[in-house]
């Protein structure tokens, strides 16, 4: 009885525990609904875990090991080019992950920031102002330049605020491209100002206390400090008064106003410091390079920096680090062939494991494509249609792997055109199978993609770096339309 | 009040006192909700005036006009739904705090202090609806709250304004009886605890019984009775405007 007596009494402190059946309990049940099984499951789990900011410690400590480690010098570019990215990726989020604000014309601040430092610290006007006064000078006249950019912009939303502020992008580009022969009133001929589609090379370094900067590690150095603190400074204000009156205003602005919100002087903030921002990394973009070419400002750019927000999650800082990852590094880790191939297989792998949902499903579909390999391998030995020996495709430690399992017939170009059409018929009829159908179809694609990978992308470098990252930003998007780390949104229409 | 050739409030003579609750009753089109609209500023009147304590507020932005101490809830709920519900109140402190970026990005002990402060001031706001919106639900976004709390929320974060006068526009709708029974105390609380004024738009007449010291009656943008709620609620131009032409002969 006694026995019984303590079950019961632990039984119930375990039921008090949970609480189970009151509001907390009840409230807390679609989280743990939507903890999946399977792989994501487990990333789910980990992600909760960690901190934030554990991870942003172990991140710059990360970063501070590489500053110190590391010579390379091209790495060195990549990670500066990493923090220019980044500090703009930050600067979007402010605009359109904060405020909701849809600004196309973004990276016009950034190339007046690179072109008011290239005029301010090089022989174009014979201008070489000391660095303490040329970047904070920057700063403020690319801050104005926001606010001057906000002032049409105070009545639109949406996509009209997209077109005007596209526009006034392309304004910059152009007045830029004619500035190279500018003839003032009172004066026979022409100056050259910006140098128009030559650009502006032989900028002044970086120079502080006398010292100039002498190699891409002081820029690494000094990025890591501005980001640092812009991190810290964008976090905070998230989290505050500006924060929340910013989010107000991207999600209904009538009932911010009846607030008391005064949400156009809210738009122009974050014009404003969206610019400010903007224009700091185009200062330091410039004296990385050293030289400021004007179709290094334009669209593509703008395309890079919005997928990164968006990437990322649009609203979320931690989100922009990965975004900014995601889109300016690996476009030069895909350069080299063997992380190229490393990195299609993994996310070729992620993908089966995705879709496949359970630990089970993913290893029969594995299996399976290993096994359709072999009856392909057989098939084509059996047939005795000529193969394009493994010496010639096999270079990369991927290939070198696959080489025993994967058989590429000689007439590569023509097989691979079939495989192509193959590739792009299944996938379509994925789209529409049944479900009964679809695990069948998903180990064949994936056989094929390897099949047109090792045959004709590997050989394309500069095809498949685009492709590689395309593929994978319509894949996330289908899959996570937050991004990696936003939040899923409701919308009221 | 015309938007073209439709006039949608005409010849409306309102006044209200402090520390009073007004309800507002008509039917569906009588203009309630535009007569709220041009109270707030969304919308410009294209005659007459408007006072608050003396001061005219006529066509003044509606964020101007919340700070002279006029707020309000909207018939549709315009919750920000993707904060989370102690935001939603706290954003509504924005105009009667002053931390600017700069002090927030530094985080200096001024914008710290005033971070607790109106992290305390909507704690206690959101208090005022008992267990309703408490505790673990601060944190959920705002769209995970079922319709009452949703309503109850956007008081709360009306409240958070500081206004002298609060429009409510149809607080009860869509709730069950028990639930009405509350909001009509939580009026009468908010008018007794907080010295508020309160216009209230409302169908349901057991909330207009119990809470009004006044009921105006609209139709077609025009007020056609206006008095205690007995007088009001018997008047035949209301009991047509209602239930029809013939009815009041009826009854």
């Amino acid at each position: 009885m006694s026995q019984q007596n303590e079950n019961q009494s632990q039984a119930d402190t375990q039921t008090k525990k949970l609480g189970i059946g009151t509001d907390e309990w009840v409230a807390q049940h679609d989280k743990r609904l939507a903890r999946r099984v399977g792989a994501l499951g487990v990333l789910d789990f980990l992600n909760e875990k960690v901190s934030n900011r554990t991870r942003y410690v172990a991140l710059l400590l990360a970063a501070i090991a590489f500053g110190f480690f590391v010579d390379n010098q091209y790495l060195l570019r990549i990670a500066s080019n990493l923090g220019v990215f980044l500090m703009m990726t930050i600067g979007i989020n402010i605009v359109l992950g904060f405020a909701g604000l849809l600004d196309l014309g973004f990276v016009a601040f950034y190339g007046f920031g690179a072109y008011a430092y290239a005029l301010t610290s090089s022989s174009q006007l014979n201008q070489h102002w000391p660095t303490y006064l040329s970047v904070p000078a920057i700063v403020i006249t690319t801050a104005f330049l926001g606010y001057l950019v906000s002032l049409p912009s105070r009545r639109l939303f949406g996509d009209y605020l997209a077109i005007v502020t596209l526009f006034f992008g392309q304004i910059f580009i152009q007045l830029v491209l004619s500035s190279d022969s500018i003839t003032f009133p009172g004066h026979t001929d022409s100056t050259d100002i910006t140098g128009g589609s030559n650009g502006i090379p032989g900028l002044d370094p970086f120079k502080f206390f006398g010292q100039p900067f002498k190699s891409t590690t002081d820029y690494y150095w000094l990025l890591l400090i501005v980001l640092t603190l812009l991190l810290i400074a964008v976090t905070r204000i998230d989290r505050t008064r500006v924060g929340r009156a910013w989010r107000t205003v991207r999600e209904d602005p009538l009932a911010s106003q009846s607030m008391g919100i005064k949400v156009n002087n809210l738009k122009t903030l974050a014009f404003i410091v969206g610019a400010a921002i903007a224009g700091f990394a185009g200062a330091i973009f410039a004296g990385i390079q050293s030289a400021v070419f004007i179709n290094g400002f334009d669209v593509p750019l703008l395309t890079l920096v919005y997928a990164a927000v968006i990437l990322g999650g649009s609203g979320s800082i931690p989100g922009s680090i990965i975004g900014a990852f995601v889109m300016s590094v690996l476009p030069e880790i895909l350069r080299v062939q063997n992380y190229s191939e490393m990195l299609f297989i993994t996310v070729l792998v992620l993908t089966i494991g995705v879709i496949g949902k359970t630990w089970k499903r993913f290893a029969l579909n594995i299996v399976s494509v290993v096994v359709i390999g072999y009856i392909v391998k057989l098939a084509l030995n059996a047939s005795q249609l000529a193969t394009t020996p493994s010496k010639i495709w096999a270079i990369a430690p991927v290939s070198k792997a696959l080489r025993y399992w994967l058989v590429l017939p000689s007439n590569r170009i023509v097989w691979g055109n079939i495989a192509f059409v193959a590739l792009v018929a299944l996938v379509a009829y994925y789209s529409i199978a049944r479900e009964k159908i679809k695990p069948l179809l998903l180990p064949l694609i994936a056989y094929i993609s390897i099949f047109l990978w090792e045959d004709r992308l590997v050989a394309d470098a500069n095809t498949t770096r685009q492709l590689i990252i395309g593929a994978m930003l319509v894949v996330l998007m289908i899959v996570r339309p937050q991004g990696f780390l936003g939040k899923a949104r409701v919308e009221v229409l | 009040m015309e938007f073209g050739a439709l006039k949608s409030l005409a010849e409306l003579d309102l006044t209200v006192n402090k520390e009073e609750i007004v309800s507002v009753i008509g039917p569906n089109g009588a203009g309630k909700t535009t007569l709220f609209n041009i109270v707030t500023g969304i919308y410009t009147p294209t005659s007459g005036e408007i006072t608050l304590d003396g001061q005219s507020i006529a066509g003044k932005d509606p964020a101007v006009v919340n700070q002279l101490g006029i707020a309000r809830t909207f018939q549709n709920v315009r919750l920000f739904l993707n904060m989370s519900v102690i935001e939603n109140v706290m954003a509504a402190t924005y105009a009667r705090t002053r931390s600017n970026i700069f002090a927030s990005a530094f985080g200096t002990p001024a914008s710290k202090r005033e971070e607790q402060e109106v992290r305390q001031r909507a704690e206690e706001l959101l208090n005022f609806f008992g267990s309703r919106l408490t505790g673990y639900r601060w944190d959920q976004p705002a769209y995970s709250l079922s319709y009452a709390n949703r309503r109850r929320l956007e008081i709360a974060r009306a409240l958070a304004t500081e206004p002298k006068v609060l429009l409510l526009d149809e607080p009860a709708a869509g709730m069950n009886p028990k639930e009405t029974q509350e909001i009509s105390e939580v009026i009468g609380r908010m008018r007794a605890e907080k010295k508020l004024t309160i216009l209230v738009i409302e169908h349901d007449m057991h909330v207009v019984e119990g809470v009004s010291d006044r009921v105006v009656a609209l139709d077609h943008g025009v007020k056609i009775a206006e008095g205690d709620f007995d007088s009001v609620a018997t008047h035949p131009d209301v009991i047509e405007a209602y239930l029809g032409k013939g009815s009041a002969d009826r009854k």
